[in-house]
């Protein structure tokens, strides 16, 4: 058997390559020690001193790339392009922000101990899948769960019924709009379009100290690297060669013994996971959640970041959320009548010229040094 | 009420052994000789009759070719014994007891059946080691999708497999980057890796050299006895070769039945195939 061993691959894969170690060691100091304390120890007048604005869009961008990450898992490894993580998104954030909003206490516009939209809407009392909402561990468990199991039971039907590509895209589409309409109604008991906002305090303290927002930027870039690491475990395991064969020649999967279900139903709902847990991270930072959110546009530009970044790669989704991200914000204060037609751009020439997104630049450049 | 049952169900129930031998759930039983049975099998496709009351039985171990022109429904026939395509009425049958109209495709496989598509099929992002990997006979749900190592005797095995597929040189290769008539080799392993009883071979050798054709014939013959083989082929010479029972197909039903010889001086089968 030793003879054959030289033509066989190697038995095991490691997690990572020693240079992407590196990698994670460098964005462990950068965004665990070093922005935090350029924030919070230098003088706001220091040139090396990184603002609130920073930290603020730091911590946003970094909630993005979670997202852009869990697409990537489903999309980029199991081929099943989602046009609707806004929706799991938003509903991590609003499971969230329903806990934020509770613990506004009396300190809101009515001084009253319903949250303000409800006495607005002249409610006498809390409706009772507020309950529940007090509570910061039952929140966190929320976030998990109503994203969790909505992925889980749409996922099941959809692709127990075989439904595939550009149909299952669409479907996605059009469940992320429903829910933006229904989100949208007064009644619904969700602040209806204004949504949730004006937030005071998380687990008792201020949420507006430097303290607080430091913590929530450091949180998002360890969920971060989290979810990067638990992605990358899962695809070097025989789950992720089953899944990328599923994407490649699904009907062979089944030839050769497999149900197909299981496999996909477990990185959808694990992709629709880490999305919730971003939009619960995103939602104290931005202070609002709304209806918006759930807009189609916003799920499609989510899977923009991927494309541009690269898909099947991880790490290029990253990028491509973080490089989309920094372009629209500085976009959108110098020339914001312009920028869907950048996007547009943007991802035109990345399809057409840059099939591997901006990853694949990279393993280009390297490829020319050797 | 005090019902006393008929004395007879006791001795039926207990399986006496003169009644014959004790018939056991999900196993392959080929006590008679036959593995497939199709029987008055008839699909149809928005009111074209793909198969039309076709019958077809197939012994254990045979090799059996079968040919016919487009459309006489030789990849339907494999579509419903795969489960892909379920019959409008007829039965299908694996060995005596297994009912294939009620499973799944993978409870198929499971059960014994490997399929061949008539265009290569292989995961061409992985590597042709990893797609034998795949293919390997096992626990094949989620769970142990997390901790499952390909260690020891396995690797032992996909090297084997490796070998008679004319693979080893290639096993780190992309299976993307084979030519066509490996990847079709290449799928043939990932069927016999999974000991199937019976394989169903839709064109194998279409896309291959001589040579490789050559091969892939030695290969089928050494295989049959210890599998049961159904060819779909289009290559008369290639079928004259393998020297097995052909069945040919015409318009979802048997039209001729024997040894190639005989199914050369055919009337029907000369005028609507071999002569056209």
């Amino acid at each position: 058997m030793d003879s054959h061993s030289s033509a066989l691959p190697p038995e095991k894969q490691p997690l990572l390559s020693p240079l992407a170690w590196k990698g994670v060691g460098l964005y462990a100091i950068l965004c665990l020690l070093v922005v935090p304390l350029l924030h919070l120890l230098l003088d706001a007048h220091s040139p090396w001193h990184i603002s609130a604005y920073f930290i603020n869009l730091g911590g946003k961008i970094l909630c993005y790339a979670i997202v852009a990450v869990a697409l990537d898992l489903i999309w980029g490894y199991a081929g099943i392009l989602s046009l609707g993580h806004g929706l799991f998104f938003a509903l991590g954030g609003y499971a969230f922000g329903m806990y934020l909003m509770r613990s506004i206490g009396r300190d809101g516009v009515y001084h009253a101990d319903l949250p303000d939209f409800m006495v607005f809407l002249n409610w006498k009392e809390l409706p009772w899948y507020w309950t529940g909402s007090d509570h910061f561990f039952l929140s966190v468990l929320l976030v998990l769960l109503i994203p969790g199991l909505l992925a889980f039971v749409f996922g099941y039907f959809a692709f127990r019924s075989r439904i595939k590509g550009v149909y299952f895209s669409i479907i996605t589409q059009a469940l992320t709009y429903a829910f933006m309409l229904l989100f949208f109604r007064n009644e619904t008991g969700f602040g209806g379009n204004n949504g949730f906002t004006d937030f005071k305090r998380l687990l008792g303290m201020s949420i507006t100290t430097p303290e607080m927002r430091v913590t929530l930027f450091v949180l998002s870039a360890l969920t971060l690297l989290a979810a990067l690491l638990l992605c990358r475990w899962m695809i070097t395991r025989k789950f992720g060669r089953i899944l990328t064969a599923i994407r490649d020649a699904e009907s062979r999967v089944m030839f050769i013994g497999y149900q197909p279900l299981w496999y996909k139903l477990t990185a959808w709902t694990l992709s629709a996971l880490l999305a919730a847990i971003a939009g619960a991270l995103y939602v104290p930072q931005v202070g609002i959640i709304n209806p918006s959110e759930m807009s189609p546009a916003n799920s499609i530009e989510i899977a923009i970041w991927v494309a541009v970044g690269g898909r099947a790669s991880l790490i290029g989704p990253v990028l491509g959320a973080i490089t989309v991200n920094l372009a629209k914000s500085w976009f959108t204060v110098s020339f914001p009548e312009y920028w869907l037609f950048f996007l547009g751009l943007l991802f035109v020439t990345v399809t057409l010229w840059l099939p591997g997104g901006l990853i694949s630049l990279l393993s280009r450049l390297r490829k020319g040094e050797s | 009420m005090n019902l006393s049952l008929p004395e007879t169900s006791d001795t039926f129930f207990q399986g006496n052994s003169s009644l014959g031998h004790p018939l056991l759930p999900g196993v392959l039983d080929t006590s008679h000789r036959v593995i497939l049975y199709l029987e008055e099998v008839t699909v149809t496709f928005d009111g074209f009759r793909a198969l039309n009351n076709l019958s077809l039985a197939i012994d254990a171990g045979e090799l059996r070719c079968i040919i016919g022109p487009n459309g006489a429904g030789k990849t339907t026939m494999m579509d419903v014994i795969t489960g892909k395509t379920r019959p409008d009425s007829g039965s299908i049958y694996f060995g005596q007891t297994i009912d294939l109209t009620r499973m799944s495709e993978p409870e198929i496989v499971t059960a014994g059946i490997g399929r061949k598509f008539q265009k290569p099929t292989v995961f061409e992002q992985h590597s042709v080691f990893d797609n034998l990997e795949l293919a390997l006979r096992g626990e094949k749900r989620v769970r142990h999708s997390w901790h499952s190592r390909c260690q020891g005797e396995q690797r032992d095995r996909i090297a084997e497999i490796l070998e008679t597929i004319h693979l080893l040189p290639m096993a780190r290769q992309q299976s993307g980057a084979l030519s066509h008539g490996q990847k079709q080799w290449l799928e043939i392993g990932m069927l016999l890796i999974q000991e199937p009883e019976l394989l169903l071979l839709d064109e194998p050798v279409a896309g291959m050299t001589d040579e490789e054709s050559e091969q892939s014939a030695e290969l089928f013959l050494s295989l049959a006895g210890r599998h049961s083989l159904m060819v779909v082929e289009h290559d008369m010479a290639f079928v004259s070769k393998l020297n097995s029972r052909v069945t040919v197909l015409h318009e979802g039903s048997v039209l001729a039945e024997g040894r190639m010889e005989e199914i050369r001086h055919h009337p029907r089968v000369i005028e609507v195939y071999l002569g056209r």
